[in-house]
């Protein structure tokens, strides 16, 4: 029916498989001035899976997601992703790519209501000239129908019909959040980065958000990367995890094996002296 | 009572997407243009078209331009009146050197001019943000009118150095310079208004207006998700100064008819920026609403006491008239610091609930 819809990653040159390496980061390293965010860290994300990152305040889990999406440029390292070496690069390319993400401190753009703020995700696949745009008529219209459409698919999935035309300014936290993760969606990413999606929020939003995420890979085939502190939460829905302190790697695996490690238990306890 | 959409079903998103969904809303529009169009031109007085009318719908369409600058993208600039300047005078070197084409394309297309020069001094907004941008836009200012001045090329070496709008005319009416009746001049300037307000609501609602909006209010997550800055705020600035320039060579041909470059200074900027904080920043509603009240109140509270009957010295009047301006414009931003706009939708909201409070 509608062409563009699936034509969201203009990139791709191939597919993918689940399974396979989507991105990968070999020995990152980044500073500021003589603080060092990043050491050499390496891992990679497999197409489909949900991948945590976690770690105690500080660790640079969130430095890492800025990496990833090329708004931090790490003074060491590689980053290949779809099986491309990565070069610099400015933070709106890897939004082409097919790269979204969500906020630590919810980014919304308060002045613009649910729909306008998720129809804003799309910002990159509508392309109609200023002529048309001006006019409003024919295929400026047709444009915004259809992505329109599809934002409504959006919302239905997030279940957020209720205050599609609110300003986002108004909404409680947790639905902020959602419509935050709408927004991301509505980029039809191929690699959604979720920072901290579950913080702040109490139990029943916490289990709803994650059914959520688990439904985003589920129905769109997403593969997920999430900092998440709420342990109970990551143990849950993450295939596997990478676990930072101070900057480093200290571990990375499965949820069983990330749990049953020395260094995490240090990390996270702290160790006697 | 009367302001209800119950029973109005829509059944498709374009339905939903209109500019008045509601069919009142659609009602109430065609009367104001009714009234607009037919009823001030029959029944209004020469002066009333002429001194409030004409000066307001002009400085409106400024502030639709300033309004798309600083109430959609969140870039402010102090550089209005300059660049209103560079659309007068632009159209004045067109309409002169290119006698036999008419007036009103030079006045659309004078905007292109201001347009250009608008994108030249909104470069530095990629690198400053808020009230440095605005000093920033100041330099465009200053430049420009120094140019206004100085370059004699542009006033065709007038010895006075002022511009004037030659005596042009549409399908045998005469429109602008010396004896171009008010009628005919509102009816143009109501009509460009018109034409160039839907094209800027056109444009703020879609994708362009949501990326200048994104930009506004949050400008790395827009980054992030794919909005280049630099294109984006550009465009902001192109079309915001095209508005402005346009306005400019309205004031020239429509309003005063001859004009000096002292005209186009940054008061005429600050006139237009608080049109557009009291009108309601982002919004067009807004922009109406606050070139009504800046523009048009002045020139009622100066004429009321002679029409009640009071003789004043006009001297009197004219200070009398800056306090109460000042006193009302710290009002109305103490009552309602989102403006005029925001005052509307509240005053609409309540109607659609009357007679209950909620």
């Amino acid at each position: 029916m509608m062409a563009f819809v699936d034509t969201g990653r203009r990139a791709g040159p191939k597919p993918i498989a689940a399974g396979e390496v989507l991105l990968e980061v070999e020995g990152i390293s980044l500073a500021f001035g003589g603080v060092k965010a990043l050491n050499s860290i390496s891992f990679d994300i497999r197409k489909g899976e949900v991948r945590a990152i976690i770690g105690p305040n500080g660790a640079g889990k969130t430095s890492m997601l800025n990496v990833i999406n090329g708004f931090y440029h790490p003074q060491h390292g590689r980053i290949t992703y779809r099986g491309e070496v990565r070069r610099r690069q400015r933070p709106d390319t890897a939004a082409q790519q097919g790269i979204s993400r969500t906020f630590q401190n919810v980014a919304l753009f308060k002045g613009l209501t649910t729909l306008e703020n998720i129809m804003a995700g799309r910002a990159l696949k509508m392309n109609v000239g200023f002529f048309w745009q001006c006019l409003r008529v024919g295929p400026a219209l047709n444009e915004e129908i259809a992505h329109r459409r599809k934002v409504e698919e959006i919302i239905d999935f997030l279940e957020i019909e209720h205050i599609r035309k609110v300003p986002v300014g108004k909404l409680p936290y947790g639905l902020k959040k959602r419509v935050e993760l709408g927004r991301a969606l509505a980029q039809e990413p191929e690699l959604l980065l979720l920072d901290e999606p579950m913080a702040g929020m109490n139990l029943e939003e916490k289990e709803d958000m994650s059914r959520f995420i688990l439904d985003v890979r589920e129905q769109f085939g997403t593969t997920i990367a999430l900092i998440e502190h709420d342990m109970g939460v990551v143990m849950d829905i993450s295939d596997r995890v990478v676990v930072l302190d101070y900057g480093r790697k200290i571990a990375d695996g499965t949820p069983d094996e990330v749990q049953k490690n020395q260094d995490v238990i240090d990390a996270y306890l702290g160790v006697q002296h | 009572m009367f302001y209800r959409e119950a029973g109005q079903f829509k059944t498709g998103y374009a339905d939903d997407m209109a500019v008045f969904p509601i069919r009142q809303d659609r009602i109430g529009i065609a009367v104001i243009l009714a009234i607009a169009y037919l009823a001030v031109p029959m029944f209004g007085s020469p002066f009333f078209v002429s001194t409030i009318m004409i000066p307001m719908l002009i400085l409106t369409m400024a502030a639709i331009g300033l309004n798309i600058l600083t109430g959609y993208a969140g870039l402010i600039s102090l550089g209005t009146g300059a660049f209103m300047g560079v659309g007068a005078y632009a159209c004045f070197k067109l309409a002169t050197a290119f006698p036999d084409v008419n007036v009103l394309v030079w006045v659309l297309a004078s905007g292109f001019f201001s347009a250009a020069i608008g994108v030249v001094f909104g470069l530095p907004s990629l690198r400053i943000k808020g009230l440095y941008l605005a000093v920033a836009t100041l330099a465009a200012q200053f430049f420009l009118q120094w140019c206004f001045v100085r370059i004699g090329w542009l006033t065709n070496y007038s010895s006075s150095g002022s511009i004037e709008a030659a005596r042009r005319s549409l399908f045998g009416v005469q429109i602008t310079g010396p004896g171009a009746s008010e009628t005919a001049r509102y009816l143009c300037v109501l009509t460009l208004l018109v034409a160039l307000t839907w094209i800027a609501s056109n444009i703020v609602r879609g994708r362009i207006g949501r990326k200048w909006m994104m930009v506004r209010d949050m400008d790395i997550a827009a980054e992030l998700m794919g909005v280049r800055l630099l294109p984006t705020k550009l465009l902001a600035f192109a079309v915001s100064s095209y508005f402005c320039g346009v306005a400019g060579a309205m004031l020239l041909f429509f309003h005063y008819g001859s004009m000096e470059s002292i005209a186009f200074n940054i008061e005429l900027s600050f006139q237009v920026l608080f049109m557009v904080i009291i009108g309601g920043l982002g919004s067009l509603i807004g922009s109406y609403l606050g070139a009504g009240f800046i523009a048009a109140l002045p020139v009622v509270i100066k004429f009321a006491p002679q029409i009640l009957g009071i003789e004043l010295p006009s001297a009197v009047v004219d200070q009398v008239t800056v306090m109460i301006i000042g006193g009302l414009i710290i009002f109305f931003l103490i009552v309602e610091p989102h403006g005029f706009a925001r005052l509307w939708q509240i005053g609409k909201q309540k109607l659609r609930v009357w007679p209950f409070p909620y």
